[in-house]
């Protein structure tokens, strides 16, 4: 009798459902909490120790935090990303718009358009990187060939400390505008055409139907897109690691090249550890601006 | 009488100015065709430039001013590029690893949006946040523990039950595949699309007895191809085109990605053009073929996210 009650409780424990509800949720959870949860949580911990693989680990305490201050690679970074970041986000999103508006009209052969301009972004940023190399190659490049027609004499690009991150902006741009455009062109059909006709009845001329309409009817789109690719931006490696490995002189290392040297080629784990946080700190400060300084936005309008 | 020539010269000048807004509407629409016509091309020229490099002869690559069109291509550098530069190795790794990363999350993920939108348990909401939350982290915070974690798995590469003493899953296939098992993203995609499949499938199915396994495989996966289509093209792409953990974790030429034997090339030929675009063509061919035959899922998937103002 006693083993039936048991049995009976443990019944009422689980349900068939429940039951069925572990077996399929296990898989998941096991290979995001081993990792995802567990590597993100203990990064913490390896950023307050000297930990490297080989020698012996030690609590450092917040030294790691401290040794950044006085750490001029990892400023440099920091500027570096800042200044790619800058550069990226305000050419993406405008020229997303753009191109997003023009496709969207009815125009002849528009989803031919719109395949071309998402081509680069189904590519991998290495192999996008292997090709702006060539294109931008100082002697043989088809950039500075084309620009000889025109008359204007060979660019260093690349191996230039001022021309490389301008010129990493513009490829990034390149292979960025054609994601920003398909997320903008989703906004745009969820504009009812209604809204543009009691416009044109008003009289409003084509700039104010996109001033008082379509901007305002997209900002939450870009609100979203200032977001990720300020998230996306500040972790910038690929093509950094491709083209220029962080140089020439440290003009292009940003911060999660400074976390691969020191992590991968130094093997100062702890270190780049405290530098993973520190960027990871930058991105949830600018998200939460960003969605702030929005809502302040939408109240004052 | 005046008013009649009145009448008359208002409506003629009516008509003309319709004419001359007709008139700017075209020059308008033809400079808009312009433009963009201009912008495409300048998004081909890229791609262009390297099947056209990939196929010329290296004499041909260094003439300067470029030869656009020439009549003597090659295929010189992809044999090169499958023999001298390995990238047979890399391209077939790239593709077991994709292949097996895609399967085996398309069962992970899948399972798991089974139980957050079709079965009732307690803490499942709760549990949905923090499998959404892992989505929203930057992946980069784990890296280095989850490499630290890879070489001490145990029993793997050397390793004791401890994980002492070899180097676990580092540069090893299970090592590149695995640790990317299970994204929360993809869960949210499938979870969605399951929540709109009715509930009148299973109940009739649960009342006739049949188990949950038989309901999520016989009844709702062959409902779901879209989203389940979806899900395999993204996470397909994105396992082809990763590279920060490939470059971490692998060592060996025997377990180099496509990615990795890009830069591994570049680094050691830097003027082997022909043979480096060919690598790249390589690289890039499947994914760019994935999305020209998907499309309509690519669209889907981006409808799906939900983003829609």
């Amino acid at each position: 009798m006693v083993t039936a009650v048991r049995a009976r409780k443990k019944q009422a424990g689980l349900t068939q459902q429940e039951k069925a509800a572990i077996v399929f949720v296990f898989p998941l959870l096991f290979f995001l909490t081993v990792y995802w949860i567990i590597p993100s949580l203990s990064s913490l911990y390896f950023s307050l120790t000297n930990y490297s693989v080989v020698l012996k680990t030690k609590w450092v305490g917040l030294e790691n935090f401290g040794r950044l201050f006085e750490d001029v690679l990892f400023w440099r970074s920091l500027k570096n990303s800042a200044y790619f970041t800058l550069g990226n986000i305000p050419l993406s999103i405008a020229s997303g718009l753009l191109v997003a508006m023009t496709v969207n009209s009815a125009i002849r052969f528009r989803n031919a358009f719109r395949v071309i301009f998402y081509l680069p972004v189904v590519t991998s940023s290495i192999a996008l990187s292997m090709v702006w190399l060539w294109l931008l190659d100082p002697h043989f490049g088809l950039v500075n060939a084309a620009l000889g027609v025109i008359g204007i004499d060979p660019q260093q690009w690349l191996q230039s400390t001022t021309q490389a991150m301008p010129s990493i902006v513009i490829m990034s741009v390149w292979g960025g505008v054609g994601s920003t455009m398909i997320i903008y062109l989703a906004g745009l059909q969820g504009i009812p055409d209604s809204l543009y006709e009691a416009a044109q009845v008003d009289g409003a001329n084509r700039w104010q139907s996109f001033r008082y309409i379509t901007l305002p009817s997209l900002q939450p789109i870009t609100l979203y897109l200032l977001v990720t690719s300020i998230i996306g931006s500040f972790q910038i490696f690929g093509p950094i690691y491709a083209m220029t490995d962080g140089g020439p002189a440290f003009a292009t290392t940003t911060i999660v090249h400074q976390i691969y040297i020191n992590g991968f080629r130094y093997f100062n784990m702890g270190y780049a550890a405290a530098q993973s946080w520190v960027l990871f700190m930058i991105l949830l400060g600018l998200s939460v601006a960003n969605l702030r300084l929005q809502v302040y936005g939408f109240v004052s309008d | 009488m005046t008013t009649d020539t009145a009448r008359m010269s208002g409506s003629a000048m009516r008509a003309r100015g319709a004419n001359r807004r007709d008139w700017v509407r075209t020059v308008l629409k033809l400079l808009g065709y312009l433009l963009l016509t201009a912008a495409a091309l300048s998004m081909l020229v890229p791609f262009a430039w390297m099947i056209f490099t990939s196929f010329k002869p290296r004499q041909v690559i260094f003439q300067m001013p470029p030869v656009i069109w020439t009549t003597q291509y090659t295929l010189e550098h992809y044999l090169k590029a499958l023999t001298q530069g390995k990238f047979d190795i890399y391209f077939r790794n790239s593709f077991i690893v994709s292949g097996f990363t895609t399967l085996a999350n398309l069962l992970i993920v899948s399972m798991g949006g089974y139980a957050f939108s079709r079965l009732k348990w307690r803490g499942r909401d709760a549990t949905f946040m923090v499998v959404l939350a892992t989505a929203m982290l930057p992946g980069l915070i784990a890296l280095i523990p989850t490499f630290l974690i890879v070489k001490y798995t145990p029993l793997a590469g050397g390793n004791d039950i401890l994980g002492q003493g070899g180097t676990g899953w580092l540069d090893s296939y299970p090592g590149l595949i695995v640790p990317a098992l299970g994204g929360g993203f993809s869960v949210f995609l499938v979870r969605q699309f399951f929540s709109t499949l009715p509930r009148e499938l299973e109940d009739a199915a649960r009342v006739d007895g049949c188990s949950e396994y038989r309901i999520y495989s016989q009844i709702i996966m062959p409902l779901s191809k879209p989203v389940l289509a979806v899900v395999s093209i993204f996470t397909f792409q994105a396992s082809w085109n990763d590279f920060l953990w490939p470059l971490v974790i692998v060592q060996s030429d025997r377990m180099r990605t496509i990615q990795l034997g890009l830069t591994l090339f570049r680094s050691q030929h830097n003027v082997e053009w022909g043979i480096l675009m060919a690598g790249t063509a390589l690289a890039t061919a499947p994914t760019v073929a994935l999305f020209l035959l998907a499309q309509r899922y690519f669209v889907q998937g981006i409808a799906l996210t939900g983003i829609k103002g």
